[in-house]
């Protein structure tokens, strides 16, 4: 078979047993890969109703056909297990060298069973699997367990997905890192899951060719690609700035929230600092920053960007800065110096923690502490003033130690708020218990609408509405009958490129993504795929994770936002005075399910799942 | 005429391995970096460049070699590899001063950059546009203008 491995590496930590199983052809064409493998291998090892954090749970981490060949942006993986943050499924897409070493180990995908008697790091060597000593290892960051393996081992070619002290003190929005500086998978906790198997890392070496169906034609259109990608809008974006570079349009257009979403006016206040956010070009970056793109593997764009401080108390951090990063960790904490940013980004990183949780939950706490409910006693003097940059500095470790207040931050904005209490509930931004990504949904209605229903919680990639809401296609202030027909399209569409673990940012190469990829596809694989079966391929999936979560448990009350939305009008900027009603929200459940094709309770029908080829789940969870 | 070899901008690198893909899948008709004939280094955390080899004017690879199985090609300047002779004892490897040479994973004879006849496959290929082909004298022409427009950038502010 071209293209896949074919072969699934299944590892038992318990046990220390290893097993390979095969991939088949129909599975491949059905699920295609990445997040399709993931969530079927998911649902099919993992017992429902298990505590998340125990040996029970299952980690699985896939890669796409794609994987290893020069097709761009080939370069993404998935980790998927029962998230501790949601208690549903968890999910988070990477993005390194990892996965392509992986691929040429020989494997699509592995599944990580059990847990390990004591600390241990798994070492991939091709068809050699090793259970290795990971107990000098416990405790030291990311980046430096990245280092120290790949000396132990001598080979800069052995690649690594590894877990800081987050992940070991279970810290519940703890994230898996693979490669410095590098996109790691942040969201839902998997770090933590991780470190509840006692696994410090897994490693690879991969010295196995990827071959292909159609070399030549392959290699052909890939130059037209290459060239065409590097000249695209979003594209010369990403390789000028990066993500910021589209965040600055979120935050001249008052959608980056600001103080944990008391306001959206980024120019209410005067800009007093030299080194402030707000003042971010590109040549202004260039200016003040060694501002250097660098790409992932086989990655024509290359959109992270390391930025060197130079001078002040920050001098010498470098962190590829990103503007989910620059909202958690900056505005919505009240903080504008890009510095101290930069500075808090690296932390989160070198520890191990998803920097969009982080910052929710500690802008969660300022929010406390300026009303009283935190005092300077629960936070051992900690000054947690929003704007406070030297109390991120000092809070942020304490997360990762689970020290003093720490400790209640680590369980995430959902289960801190509950356990404080005293109306905090009231301004814990999360869904489903993910903390929000930087998008203010009280007037980005149809964002609103895709956070409340993302089969993850709280997230901004499933639907990625914001940015036609923001630049005006569809109304955004108001929910119009038919736009949750948009976001399940757009959730369908989308869930191709994590099945064909292609970057969100390939965007520009494709005319019609579906033939598109179908085209890419045969050339790689030799499978010819239509465009129809791909529409119902990223609709089965999407349906596969929901009944997944049915299964832990779900119901329509699950789909909720935070009560700010309901009853906090935006105070300024603007969209002043927007907020979301019960009504409307309801009518755009309604409207959304509809569409889906499920019952008004948000259930898939029987008919629905049989008709997405679904027909085992039809009889677990179908209605 | 001078000799021509492939060369890589670090200011405009980015390191993502597409030559490695390239030069793999043109070379061995499959991708696999280990195959490759022009390799990236990454130094954390933003240096990155592609190297290959620099058809040195007396390279110490052929001088090297206890079987001489290699020599400097009059007409090409590349480094011709006799696989007979070669039994990868990879002690050009551990001469070369650029790491321009690797073993071949399967046939564990050395391999190395030979310039595509001319035609090198990954430059056009690059997404930066860091990599081209050029001699030693236009490698200096760039740096010296590279010199004055710094200079007098510096002399106007």
């Amino acid at each position: 078979m071209y293209g896949y491995s074919g072969r699934m590496l299944i590892v038992d930590l318990t046990s220390k047993k290893t097993k390979i199983e095969a991939i088949p052809e129909t599975f491949c064409r059905k699920f295609i890969g990445g997040n399709g493998f993931s969530i079927s291998f998911l649902y099919e090892h993992q017992t429902p109703g298990i505590d998340p954090l125990s040996p029970d749970n299952v980690l699985v981490f896939a890669v796409g056909p794609f994987c290893g060949t020069v097709i761009p942006t080939n370069a993404k993986y998935v980790v998927q297990a029962k998230s501790p943050l949601t208690g549903f499924q968890g999910k988070s897409i990477g993005s390194s060298f990892w996965s392509q070493a992986f691929r040429r180990a020989g494997y699509d995908a592995l599944l990580i069973k059990g847990r390990a008697e004591k600390p241990t790091y798994l070492f991939i060597d091709d068809d050699i699997i090793e259970f290795r000593d990971a107990k000098e290892l416990w405790g030291t960051n990311c980046w430096e367990t990245d280092r120290i393996i790949k000396d132990t081992i001598g080979d800069d070619n052995v690649r690594l997905a590894a877990i800081g002290p987050a992940g070991e003190n279970l810290v519940r929005f703890a994230s898996i890192i693979s490669d410095h500086y590098h996109e790691d998978d942040g969201r839902t906790g998997m770090g933590a899951v991780m470190g509840s198997k006692q696994l410090k890392a897994v490693a690879v070496r991969g010295s196995k060719t990827v071959e292909v169906a159609k070399l030549d034609e392959l290699l052909d259109l890939c130059k037209e690609y290459n060239r065409k990608v590097i000249k695209g809008l979003t594209s010369t974006i990403m390789k000028d700035l990066g993500t910021i570079g589209t965040g600055m349009e979120y935050l001249s257009n008052g959608a980056t929230p600001i103080r944990n979403f008391q306001s959206t006016d980024a120019f209410k206040e005067p800009i007093t600092i030299s080194e402030d956010i707000r003042k971010i070009s590109t040549e202004w970056m260039r200016e003040q920053y060694v501002h250097k793109s660098i790409a992932c593997a086989g990655c024509p764009i290359g959109c992270s960007h390391i930025d060197f401080i130079k001078a002040g108390p920050y001098k010498g951090v470098a962190y590829n800065m990103e503007y989910q990063g620059m909202y958690a960790l900056g505005t919505n904490c009240g903080i504008w110096y890009l510095p101290a940013i930069v500075k808090a980004g690296q932390l989160c990183d070198t520890l191990g923690m998803d920097v969009i949780s982080t910052g929710v939950v500690i802008a969660w706490a300022m929010e406390c502490f300026e009303k009283g409910i935190l005092t300077s006693k629960d936070t051992e003097g900690v000054d947690l003033s929003f704007g406070n940059h030297e109390a991120l500095m000092e809070i942020i470790p304490k997360i990762a130690n689970r020290d003093g207040l720490g400790n209640i931050l680590a369980e995430g904005v959902k289960r801190a708020s509950e356990k404080i209490g005293k109306g905090s509930e009231k301004f814990a931004m999360h869904s489903k218990g993910l903390e929000f990504p930087g998008f203010d949904v009280r007037w980005l209605k149809a964002t609103a609408l895709s956070f409340a229903v993302s089969t993850r919680g709280a997230d901004h990639i499933s639907a990625s509405i914001f940015g036609p809401e923001i630049r005006g296609r569809i109304n955004r202030f108001r929910f119009e009958k038919g736009e949750g027909e948009f976001v399940a399209e757009k959730e369908n569409n989308l869930i191709l490129y994590d099945l064909f673990m292609i970057c969100r940012f390939s965007g520009d190469l494709w005319m019609n993504v579906y033939s598109d990829l179908a085209h890419l596809y045969a050339l790689v694989t030799g499978i010819p795929l239509t465009t129809e079966e791909l529409r119902t391929t990223g609709e089965r999936v999407w349906n596969m994770e929901k009944a997944y979560n049915i299964r832990e448990g779900w119901t329509r009350k699950d789909d909720s936002l935070p009560s700010r939305v309901f009853n906090d009008p935006i105070p300024d900027g603007p969209a002043k005075g927007s907020v979301l009603s019960k009504e409307e929200f309801d009518f755009m459940l309604d409207d959304y399910y509809a569409a889906r094709g499920w019952t008004r309770d948000g259930m898939p029908t029987k008919k629905k799942l049989i008709e997405l080829g679904l027909n085992d789940v039809a009889k677990e969870v179908g209605v | 005429m001078q000799r021509k070899f492939v060369v890589s901008d670090f200011e405009k690198c980015t390191g993502c391995q597409i030559c490695e893909y390239v030069c793999s899948a043109v070379k061995e008709g499959g991708f696999n970096p280990l195959l490759s004939r022009i390799r990236t280094v990454r130094i954390e955390p933003a240096f990155n460049i592609s190297m290959a080899c620099r058809l040195c004017e007396d390279p110490i690879c052929v001088k090297s070699c206890p079987r001489k199985a290699l020599s400097k090609d009059e007409k090409t300047d590349t480094i011709i590899v006799d696989q007979e002779k070669c039994n990868g004892c990879a002690w050009c490897i551990e001469a070369c001063e650029f790491g321009a040479i690797a073993l071949h994973p399967v046939k564990k004879t050395i391999v190395l950059c030979d310039i595509c006849d001319g035609d090198p496959k990954c430059v056009p290929y690059c997404p930066t546009e860091a990599l081209s082909l050029k001699t030693p004298e236009e490698i200096s022409q760039k740096s010296r203008k590279k010199a004055i427009i710094t200079l007098v950038s510096r002399i106007s502010e």
